[in-house]
């Protein structure tokens, strides 16, 4: 296959971005997306062009760090995939790929495709935790989990935080990665004590890293790579309304020890 | 800090005053649109029941209308400021972007809103305060003010467009904000809207057709 690349180049954080062409010759069509890049980066080398810099690590879907914008969509035309898990057979002979960095404030860009998405690790640092001590591994029924709750709680722990929801939204939210790290723990029983404080702790932190707000377009729950719901999003609303009417300040001093 | 200020400067805050805010509003343009229809039984009926709420029912009538207000304020309010933390939040736009869930009606909110609020102060000022006649109007006869405004091609055509402005707005707000409210869908599919679909669609027609039937003369 041949193909024609527009990539979004840049030197560093603060230098200027611009679209660069190039041409992918020769390409198979059973080549991941990633390794397509590898071949263009191996001929850039070889010309003593520098490299395209881009996020991989694990390539089988489960790492979170690949993340390209592909002809206007988060990972690739592929539902339910992330980048490392397309292949070019996705794509006609002869085609033209935009390919860009995830676009969002709080990402900022560190070289080419490379954002710094070390905003989604404040905001589980915020709250996307217990504080009981866990201790050895427990019997496996000493706590009783119903299973639509374990499903629930299942399906929002399948989030890889590859930031492809916020990549994604028009309005540059991370609500559907916030609310899967809320919804996640608060569908447990082990996730009770904090429940309520880590939905307003993590909304916080949300919107202090600079993300927009949700206005459920629904465009995150199509580009996430783990086909996580736009329910775990108003499983946060309820969460954050619940702990915004009730939640108290934590008082020192009080207490009978 | 304190509690309210926390909810208010938070994004989900301000959606959920934006949610309350509108059904708040729903709940309004549905007696709106149930006053409306006596037009077509009779314009003694219509304008009885104008009389009853300027008369007998004028301070629940002013209770409404603070109510309102403040609604419509508080949804404006926070749907500027939303407005503005979202754009903020993508300085860089794409070369390319595709859209794959947003339907008609969530990417016509903020436009649509601008056009309904643009809407609601010219149709005070038409049949509330009778600042604007395009007709001869006369205070207290609803019926006949209905009837020789919506003879006029333009006002009818205006209300018209507003009311389908209306219809796509609430398909996305009447489904979007009892999500807002924490109400999951029972459903496998997170989109599937029937309560919203059956609610924007019977308030899009219960508007639309007095306009259009004075318009045809099916009411004279």
């Amino acid at each position: 296959m041949n193909l024609t690349l527009r990539v979004w180049r840049q030197a560093g954080p603060k230098a200027p971005g611009r679209m660069v062409e190039y041409k992918a010759a020769d390409i198979s069509p059973e080549a991941s997306f990633l390794e397509m890049m590898d071949v263009v980066n191996e001929t850039l080398t070889l010309r003593g062009d520098e490299p395209i810099a881009f996020d991989h690590d694990c390539r089988e879907g489960i790492c979170g760090m690949c993340s390209m914008m592909i002809n206007g969509v988060a990972h690739g035309p592929n539902r339910g995939t992330a980048t490392c898990q397309l292949h070019m057979r996705s794509f006609e002979d002869g085609a033209l790929i935009y390919i860009e960095p995830w676009r969002v404030r709080a990402f900022p860009v560190v070289k080419d495709l490379c954002v710094d998405r070390s905003a989604l690790d404040r905001i589980v640092a915020a709250g996307g935790f217990i504080t009981a001590a866990t201790g050895g591994a427990q019997d496996a029924n000493s706590v009783l989990v119903s299973k639509a709750d374990a499903d629930l709680a299942m399906d929002a722990a399948a989030c890889i935080g590859c930031g492809a929801c916020a990549a994604a939204c028009p309005n540059g939210s991370a609500s559907l990665f916030t609310g899967a790290k809320i919804s996640h723990l608060g569908q447990l029983p082990q996730g009770q004590p904090e429940r309520y404080r880590r939905a307003l702790a993590m909304v916080e932190q949300h919107d202090a890293e600079g993300f927009g707000g949700c206005t459920l377009h629904g465009e995150c729950q199509l580009a996430c790579p783990k086909e996580i719901s736009i329910d775990t999003i108003a499983r946060m609303h309820r969460d954050f309304l619940v702990g915004a009417a009730t939640t108290r300040e934590e008082r020192s001093g009080s207490g009978v020890g | 800090m304190n509690r309210a200020t926390r909810f208010w400067r938070s994004t989900v805050g301000k959606k959920i005053v934006m949610a309350v805010s509108g059904i708040i509003m729903i709940g309004f343009l549905i007696l709106h649109a149930a006053g409306n229809l006596q037009i077509f039984e009779s314009s003694a009926k219509l304008n009885t029941y104008s009389a009853f709420l300027h008369g007998p029912a004028n301070e629940l009538l002013w209770v409404v209308r603070i109510v309102l207000f403040v609604a419509v304020i508080a949804h404006i309010v926070s749907a500027y400021q939303l407005t503005m933390l979202d754009r903020a939040a993508r300085p860089v736009p794409y070369a390319q972007k595709k859209l794959q869930a947003a339907t008609i009606g969530s990417r016509t909110m903020r436009v649509g809103g601008v056009l309904l609020a643009l809407f609601i102060v010219l149709h005070i000022l038409h049949f509330t305060t009778l600042t604007l006649q395009p007709a001869p109007m006369a205070a207290g006869d609803v019926y006949g003010n209905a009837i020789a405004s919506f003879r006029i091609w333009w006002v009818t055509a205006f209300y018209v467009i507003a009311m389908i402005a209306l219809g796509l707005h609430l398909y996305h707000g009447a489904w979007s904000s009892a999500r807002t409210l924490g109400f999951e869908q029972g459903h496998s599919d997170p989109f599937h809207r029937p309560v919203a679909v059956t609610l924007a669609v019977l308030i899009w027609a219960g508007f639309t057709i007095v306009p259009v039937a004075v318009f045809f003369h099916w009411i004279s």
